[in-house]
């Protein structure tokens, strides 16, 4: 399983969306999953080999990167693109039960032409409508809680969206407060502060689609 | 996701282009992307282990790397290439609207067959109307971002030339410390060359802007010298086609039958073609 999977997984899954969720798998997968992959992972890279402290302790180095990063920063927007692009996968379970239970009430009444059946049901495209709709809306609100929620641990976790060059530390077995250099923090802050800004994009995206689906249904 | 899968999704994009349009997406991926991935990455690979300034104060060498590149210049690349080529999908996304709507025509009219929809799905617009400007608005972005981005390697690294040896003086280094940057002279050439391919294709947009401009003219004057009946015809039926939609917009309930009923011309809303 990689990327590019989860990648056809979310496009067959987004028949059944709306056009803001197409514009919005297209901005997840270009600007976040690609950037992830080809530029932020060689930038954070050597993010403890490089991260020297003022001592030749052994053990200093270990000990301080640990207590000030306790997660990298790549792992986590991993995980947040993993886990937003998940509900995605609940309305593609939705839609499958449908098809299967349309097919299965099809099924009993004409014997022969299975094969056709099956696949018009496959192609064909559910508006959403009743069930669906609430499916959708629930994994709409999913992914801006699990967007927000990332985000927000991230702020916490590093204190900000800026890297700093230096750090202090006086954990044992460091013999005082030492020094310690973050490698490449210009480019670690710039990659960061450009990643918030694409998930702050998703958001609103989200919100958009909420709100169009809202209205959709009120008008309804 | 990487620019393999990258370039499956921007060059479906091709089939609506204009041959510059075509062009310009080779170069972007041969000279550009191609030579950043097999070349570039691996000259800018030890950038910083190979960064070394002639100190042992820990701390330095890191604290002088940043100070001096604050972006490398394989990130501001890949940054730059994703970015231009994304308004591509602008048109894509125009394209795949225009087919939904025709779609919805057909399934209307009646004339919903698997031959009519396959058609549909293979069909080539024709440049024009929306589409048009569409297609303009997403080069004039492609030529925002290019320059934006030659813009900002300019501000951070003047010239350039990429030096052999920088003076840093920043905490902790104890004094002014001499920094050397390796391989410089291939690093310069690897510049030189993404910059000269970055202004080529700033051309070629720029030739594919006169180029489209130049066209909707040329079909202007046509259209004005010579009302052809062919031509007539097929405006009257695009604005018959409009009027389906506003009807179709119009319409709430998706079960009722639907009705045609032809509005006068003075009450189109919206133009067809442009030119």
């Amino acid at each position: 399983m990689s990327w590019p999977a989860l990648y056809a997984e979310l496009v067959g899954a987004s028949r059944h969306s709306t056009s803001l969720g197409k514009v919005w798998l297209s901005v997840l997968f270009i600007f976040r999953v690609m950037v992830l992959v080809v530029a932020a992972e060689s930038v954070w890279g050597d993010e403890q080999s490089d991260f020297t402290c003022n001592t030749l302790q052994p053990g200093c180095e270990n000990v301080c990167y640990d207590q000030f990063f306790p997660v990298s920063h790549i792992r986590l927007w991993c995980l947040q693109l993993v886990f937003v692009s998940t509900p995605t996968l609940l309305v593609a379970t939705y839609v499958a039960y449908r098809n299967h239970s349309d097919k299965k009430s099809t099924g009993f009444l004409s014997s022969k032409g299975q094969e056709e059946d099956l696949e018009t049901l496959k192609r064909r495209r559910l508006p959403i409508a009743g069930a669906l709709w609430w499916t959708y809306a629930c994994s709409l609100v999913f992914r801006l809680l699990f967007e927000g929620g990332f985000m927000y641990a991230l702020y916490v976790v590093y204190d900000g969206f800026q890297m700093p060059r230096l750090v202090q530390c006086d954990q044992w077995p460091c013999p005082n407060l030492v020094d310690c250099f973050i490698s490449r923090p210009t480019e670690k802050t710039i990659f960061t502060v450009f990643m918030a800004t694409t998930s702050s994009i998703c958001m609103v995206l989200n919100m958009a689609e909420l709100v169009y689906l809202v209205a959709k249904a009120v008008n309804r | 996701m990487n620019w393999g899968s990258f370039y499956a999704v921007i060059s479906g994009v091709n089939r609506h282009s204009t041959g510059i349009g075509r062009v310009w997406l080779s170069v972007i991926f041969i000279f550009r992307i191609l030579v950043l991935v097999v070349a570039a990455e691996s000259v800018w690979g030890d950038e910083k282990s190979g960064f070394i300034c002639n100190t042992q104060q820990p701390g330095c060498n890191s604290v002088c790397y940043d100070q001096f590149f604050p972006i490398s210049h394989i990130r501001l690349w890949a940054l730059q290439l994703i970015l231009v080529s994304t308004p591509a999908l602008l048109v894509a996304m125009h394209v795949a609207h225009r087919r939904h709507i025709d779609k919805k025509i057909l399934k209307r009219t009646g004339r919903s067959s698997p031959k009519e929809l396959e058609r549909i799905k293979n069909q080539k617009f024709q440049i024009t109307g929306a589409l048009w400007w569409t297609y303009m608005i997403s080069i004039i972005f492609r030529i925002a971002f290019e320059v934006a981005f030659l813009y900002i390697f300019y501000l951070l690294y003047p010239g350039f030339k990429m030096v052999r040896l920088v003076k840093c003086d920043s905490y902790p280094c104890p004094n002014t410390v001499d920094c050397f940057v390796s391989r410089p002279t291939e690093k310069t050439i690897f510049t030189v060359f993404m910059l000269a391919v970055s202004g080529l294709c700033v051309l070629l947009n720029l030739a594919e802007v006169v180029y489209l401009i130049g066209r909707a003219c040329k079909r202007g004057f046509q259209g004005s010298e010579e009302e052809s009946k062919g031509a007539w015809i097929s405006q009257r039926w695009s604005t018959y086609k409009l009027n389906e939609i506003n009807q179709l917009i119009a319409d709430q309930s998706l079960k009722s039958k639907f009705t045609v009923t032809k509005k006068s011309p003075t009450e189109k809303s919206e133009r067809c073609s442009a030119f």
